[in-house]
């Protein structure tokens, strides 16, 4: 290791970016995101990818407790925390939550209880599969950046 | 692939043999015809001879009979006139009588009994002969002859007519025949002809969107092509079967007339036959009657008597010709018992008796061997004979069982009376035996029979000889060969006794004539036959099988036709099946293509974004290189993938155009300003010229007009080489109609290009006159849609490059169609370009042509029909320039440029700024010009027409000037291309202000105007322009959005072009932020929140506004207090995942003033908030 890493953490990174791309797990709007990331604000697609994934969760929560009630019939509300979700994933650029969501979205909207369910359960699925990649791509980021900021004296 | 061969193989085939089928079809039917025509001629000839022969021969038979029954008479009468009449008389004769050969012998007998004759003249007077009985006895039978031959000819004659009818009839019906096979014919070589159009006219009708209906329709097509096809098979039978049967009849017909005309001549020759024999037969009757006479007279008459057994055997042999049937006559005398012994005494022999049995065998029989007769009542023994028949003298008649009756019937009735047929001694021939009664000439005509028994002395027989008879008889007959006649007894009707006949012949068809011997007691018939079987009858045949093989002929060449229609239209079916295929593939491959582009597109973001990001790190300069070619690469390959999704959006259909107002001189400023570069490269001068006719704002599809001028632009830089020029005019259409009245420079000059000397163009490089495409619009001049709402503009964008082979004119606008391989090669491209735009074209209701010369150039042109704007809309990207604009209002400007086309392009420029122009050709002719002179703002020279020398005079005259003009003009120098020392150096030599590099824009031209005239000081346009950084850079910007992810992204991208972002998560919280006074430059709001979504938002802020403007407008506020501006409008650009029109105009209409999409771009971030932001 000992800076030795940086170029083969660095082609991790990127070979994790590529097949999430090529997944379709995440789109450009991602490296818009990344773009973004300067010397004023280090940290900027942690934060946001945080406030996601804590929005999302919350979001999702609430999801499963509405379709869970039995005597339910708030799809509008549905609606609007899916409209949420959909907005925050494509800012994101989640690309394959946001495609999911949009199906759940129009389940909501024809009132299909079943079809809620099942896409409210792909919907979970592809946002833990998301977190779980991004996790690893941020300890990766992370162990680049240990890996970059070591200097040796010349 | 194996669509397109099998329908080329399909087609080819299909041409190759419908050439030949149809020379095939066109041979067989002449020669039909033909035939058809020369069977009918030949018929009927056959008809008519065959008639004619007919009557002809049957009136030569009945001649012949008459002429022969007049000979046989009048040699009668010779004979009986030499007998009785005095020497004189017989003298008037004897001439014809000597040239008889053979006769002269009897002639002395005849004289010696004229001798005697003489004698008795007294006695005889009464009962003989004269003249005039003979001459009427002649008269009479000429007149039964005269009669008898129009009675012959009658039954003939209406024979002939019924035959005549019938005749016609027949013919009649074959002719129609003949008429109904090439009405035929006809009929189904035009109905064969319509069935070869009908598909193709059917084929034209299928239609290219409506699979479904196609499909029904080509069932419906085959099916009942299928019914047609048997229907049409069905008839085809039929009309065989016609044939067929027609031609059985026709034999059967002419077979049935043929037998018949046979049984009418055997009937007729028959009949000829019978009545000759019965003739001929009558005549010796009447000979052995006139004997009979003669006995009574001369042997009962006188006394002695003056016959001996040797006068009546001299006389009967003498007389024998009159009657050639008889072979023997004898006389009998009628003796009584009582008288027998006398009379036995008398001829010294005793009455011998007929030996009946010895009949059978009568050759040698003798009569002195007859036992005497046995004792009767009375006796008729033969006293005379003939020669031949000298063997019975002395026989009793009436002991032979035949003769016995005979003899009783003939005294009985007084006529001659006829014997069954037997043997005849002698002779053992077939015979009958005729007998007359000869009385006592005291007899009465009307006495009875027991008188008549009374008077009766004695009796005459004759001996009939039948077979020679007949053959005697028939000899004399024409056409013996052919006919075989038998004479049947027939008074028992159950025995019939053949009289005379042979075996030979066809006993099937024979005819019956009655024979009448004047023996009304017995009955006799003749049948007649051929005796040869009927000949093949070849004229029923012929016509017959000509008939039949026609028919069959006929049949085979429509067989052939049906089979061939049916494998047309079969040929047809697959045709239009594979069309359908064709065509839906074609759907399908675009939708493909359409799809597929967009999907490609997608990944390629992602590939440009992450170049875009390599980019961005550290990299070498070598690096950096690949990493910018990549991302060039990836750029071009978009571009060309965008290219493809438009032609496949088109094709299938799907592109829509929008329907913005626009102002197309910005357009035009902007393509070119896209294009300079490149142009500026290769050193071409690019040049945009609209007319003043055209108005500013147009309503139509900025982006798809903007499409089309680039495609062409960028196809003209890529075919023009280093020098010339590219030059964009804009007219409107009705400008061109009339080329007379054209009032515009430019466009007079373009017209006048190549027809004359006074045409130049751009660069002074020779171009093509565009006119000749523009000949070819049809739009251009149809006056119909002369809608007072749309405007039809013309368009061209004229080069001079190197044009297109002429060759290859045809195909340049079809798809991946390059003008020759090897421009690809050259050039690069996919050739999809024209054809995208000529599609564009046609979709806003416009043409597209091009002239071209190799080596010269080409000129595109282009029609489009855009709607007129209203005329207060105002573009909102020309506010930017307006302040400008009134800066230079009414500024003068003297444009110096050795070329007028030119000229008038930069006067062109000069005049949207409000700036009027005048033009001179050159520097010395402006330093002539002084009036000119007079207050102007600026000069702008062509970098042609610059010239040092004479610029250092009119220097000198500015100079001098500067002292009765405020101000001294500035110089522009107008060039192509120059690079920065080039430019550095002119202006460091004081010389000239400013150097603006063509082309001419308007934001170009404004801003060195602007340097220049207003600022006076340098300043670098067009660079910071494009950095977002610049632009927004401590701006105060509201984001509004409930979403916290969304906000922390926008936050983030605002921020890295330096903005100060304000965040706040609803549309009421933004409402407080926005209530002025505020010091926010503009405002990002998401349109779907919670609670007060983006629309409401704005309305409210805008409502706020307005109140406030309202309030400082009426100076209720003091203007301190909102002090930064006068007044307030904070701009509010929506933001939206994703962007529809609907949401477009909404926004529009809620009083945004723009759009984003909401995962930001730069470019997009740039646009919109750059017409908000001055670069400053």
């Amino acid at each position: 290791m000992l800076g030795l890493g940086v170029d083969r953490l660095q082609a991790d990174i990127n070979r994790l970016l590529a097949s999430l791309f090529h997944q379709g797990v995440l789109d450009e709007q991602f490296l818009q995101l990344q773009q973004l990331q300067d010397e004023t604000s280090p940290n900027f697609v942690y934060d946001v990818i945080n406030i996601y994934f804590d929005e999302s969760e919350k979001l999702l929560r609430n999801l499963r407790l509405l379709l869970m009630d039995r005597e339910f019939s708030d799809y509008k509300k549905i609606g609007l925390h899916l409209n949420q979700l959909v907005g925050s994933s494509s800012s994101i650029g989640a690309r394959r939550v946001r495609n999911v969501c949009v199906a759940f979205r129009s389940a909501s909207e024809l009132s299909n209880r079943p079809g809620c369910l099942r896409g409210l359960e792909v919907v979970e699925h592809e946002y833990h599969y998301l977190k779980n990649m991004m996790h690893e791509l941020f300890q990766l980021e992370q162990q680049r950046i240990l890996a970059a900021g070591v200097r040796y004296p010349m | 692939m194996s669509i397109t061969c099998e329908l080329s193989n399909l087609t080819s085939k299909k041409a190759k043999e419908s050439r030949s089928g149809k020379k095939w079809l066109k041979k067989p039917l002449l020669f039909l015809i033909l035939c058809g025509s020369l069977v009918i001629l030949l018929v009927m000839f056959s008809w008519l001879g065959r008639s004619q022969k007919e009557e002809t021969g049957s009136c030569n038979g009945e001649a012949k009979v008459l002429y022969r029954h007049q000979n046989v008479t009048r040699s009668e009468i010779h004979d009986l006139v030499s007998l009785f009449s005095d020497s004189d008389q017989v003298l008037s004769f004897e001439c014809s009588k000597e040239s008889r050969p053979g006769m002269w012998e009897n002639y002395g007998i005849t004289c010696s009994l004229n001798m005697r004759s003489e004698k008795q003249e007294t006695r005889w007077i009464p009962w003989n002969l004269n003249p005039s009985g003979l001459a009427h006895s002649i008269s009479s039978t000429s007149c039964i002859c005269d009669n008898l031959e129009p009675s012959l000819q009658q039954p003939e004659k209406s024979e002939n007519l019924e035959e005549g009818q019938e005749q016609g009839l027949s013919t009649y019906l074959r002719n129609a025949w003949w008429w109904c096979l090439i009405l035929g014919v006809v009929v189904c070589h035009k109905i064969y002809v319509f069935h070869s159009k009908a598909p193709a006219k059917r084929k034209e009708k299928v239609h290219l969107q409506e699979p479904l209906a196609q499909k029904k329709q080509q069932q419906r097509a085959q099916t009942s092509s299928r019914g047609a096809g048997k229907w049409r098979k069905n008839i085809l039978l039929l009309g065989i079967l016609g044939g067929v049967s027609f031609s059985v009849w026709w034999f059967w017909d002419t077979n049935e007339e043929i037998i018949m005309k046979r049984r009418e001549t055997l009937a007729n020759m028959c009949d000829e036959r019978a009545r000759v024999l019965q003739d001929q037969f009558n005549v010796s009757l009447n000979h052995v009657h006139a004997l009979s006479i003669l006995v009574s007279t001369f042997h009962h008459g006188k006394t002695p008597s003056a016959i001996d057994q040797k006068t009546f055997e001299e006389y009967t042999e003498r007389t024998n010709f009159e009657r050639p049937l008889t072979s023997g006559v004898a006389y009998a005398l009628k003796v009584p018992h009582s008288e027998r012994e006398k009379f036995e005494k008398e001829h010294g022999w005793t009455i011998k008796k007929m030996e009946t049995e010895d009949q059978t065998v009568v050759q040698d029989c003798v009569p002195e061997n007859f036992d005497p007769a046995p004792i009767q009542d009375e006796y008729a023994p033969v006293i005379f004979a003939q020669e031949t028949v000298s063997h019975i003298v002395s026989v009793d008649m009436m002991s032979g069982e035949e003769d016995r009756e005979n003899i009783l019937r003939a005294r009985a009735s007084g006529k001659g009376v006829l014997t069954s047929p037997f043997k005849l001694l002698k002779s053992n021939h077939l015979g009958v035996v005729l007998t007359f009664a000869v009385y006592d000439t005291s007899l009465l005509p009307d006495a009875t029979e027991e008188q008549r028994v009374e008077a009766t002395i004695g009796y005459l027989g004759a001996s009939y000889d039948m077979p020679s008879l007949v053959e005697k008889l028939l000899h004399q007959l024409a056409s013996k060969q052919t006919i075989a006649v038998d004479v049947y007894d027939t008074t028992n009707t159950s025995g019939l006794i053949k009289m005379y006949g042979s075996e030979i012949g066809d006993i099937s068809e024979q005819h019956i004539s009655s024979l009448d011997f004047g023996d009304p007691s017995r009955n006799h018939e003749m049948h007649c036959r051929f005796k040869h079987k009927l000949p093949i009858p070849w004229t029923a045949i012929t016509p017959s099988i000509l008939v039949l093989v026609i028919t069959f002929l006929v049949g085979y060449i429509f067989n052939e036709a049906i089979n061939r229609i049916a494998t047309v239209e079969e040929d047809c079916q697959k045709m239009r099946e594979l069309k359908a295929r064709a065509e839906a593939a074609d759907v399908a491959k675009s939708q493909f293509l359409a799809t597929v582009s967009h999907e490609i597109r997608t990944p390629m973001n992602g590939v440009l974004g992450m170049l875009k990001m390599l980019m961005d790190t550290d990299l070498d300069a070598k690096q950096m290189d690949y990493a910018q070619t990549a991302h060039g690469s990836g750029k071009d390959l978009t571009s060309l993938i965008n290219e493809v999704l438009d032609q496949a959006k088109i094709e299938s259909g799907r592109l829509e155009l929008e329907n913005v107002p626009f102002d197309m001189r910005f357009i035009l400023d902007n393509v070119s300003s896209l294009l300079s570069g490149k142009a500026n490269e290769k050193g071409i001068e690019l040049a945009v010229y609209v007319s003043s006719q055209v108005p500013d704002v147009v309503v139509g599809d900025p982006s798809r007009f903007r499409q089309i001028i680039t495609n062409l632009v960028g196809n003209s830089i890529k075919f023009t080489q280093e020098r010339g020029h590219i030059f964009i005019s804009v007219h409107l259409a009705d400008e061109v109609r009339e080329p007379l009245i054209i009032e515009d420079a430019v466009l007079k000059q373009r017209l006048a290009l190549g027809c004359s000397e006074s045409g130049e163009t751009v660069s002074g490089f020779p171009a093509v006159n565009a006119w000749g495409s523009w000949k070819n619009f049809k739009t251009c001049y149809s006056t119909e849609n002369h809608n007072s709402d749309k405007i039809k503009l013309l368009v061209t964008v004229e080069d001079t490059g190197v044009g297109i082979p002429v060759d290859a004119q045809g195909r340049i606008f079809t798809p991946f169609m390059q003008a020759d391989s090897s421009t690809s090669r050259t050039y690069g491209g996919t050739g999809i370009g024209l054809s995208i735009s000529k599609r564009l074209v046609e979709l806003m209701q416009g043409e597209m042509g091009f002239v071209s010369e190799p080596g010269i150039g080409s000129t595109f042109s282009f029609t489009v029909v855009f709607g007129k704007a209203e005329t207060n809309t105002s573009i909102t990207k020309l506010e930017r320039f307006d302040l400008a604009i009134q800066e230079f209002q009414g500024l003068r400007a003297l444009v110096i440029d050795n070329r007028n086309i030119r000229a008038e392009v930069t006067s062109y420029h000069l005049r949207r700024l409000g700036i009027s122009a005048d033009i001179v050709s050159s520097l010395r002719m402006a330093c002539t010009s002084v009036s000119k002179l007079e207050n102007l703002a600026m000069v702008l020279i062509d970098k042609d027409a610059w010239n040092k020398k004479d610029f250092s005079v009119l220097d000198e005259l500015f100079t001098r000037s500067k002292v009765t003009f405020t101000r001294v003009p500035k110089i522009f120098l107008l060039a192509t291309s120059a690079t920065l020392t080039e430019r550095s150096e002119m202006k460091s030599s004081g010389l000239i202000d400013e150097v603006v590099i063509k082309p001419l824009r308007m934001s170009v031209l404004i801003c060195c105007l602007q340097e220049t005239l207003v600022n006076g000081k340098k300043r670098q346009p067009n660079r910071k322009r494009r950095n977002l950084g610049h632009l927004l850079r401590e701006k105060q910007i509201l984001v509004v959005d409930d979403n916290l992810v969304n906000r922390r992204v926008a936050e983030g991208a605002l921020k890295k072009y330096g903005a100060i972002v304000t965040c706040v998560e609803s549309g009421k919280a933004a409402l407080e932020m926005l209530k002025p006074p505020h010091n926010f430059d503009a405002c990002f709001m998401d349109l779907q929140m919670p609670e007060m979504d983006g629309f409401e938002a704005t309305r409210r802020v805008r409502d706020l506004e307005r109140e406030i403007n309202k309030k400082i407008a009426s100076g209720e506020d003091s203007a301190e207090m909102f002090c930064k501006f006068s007044s307030w409008h904070v701009p509010i650009l929506a933001m939206t995942a994703d962007v529809i029109q609907a949401t477009h105009e909404e926004c529009m209409k809620c009083g945004m003033d723009g759009y984003v999409s909401k995962p930001f771009e730069e470019e997009v971030l740039y646009t919109a908030v750059a017409r908000f932001f001055e670069p400053c």
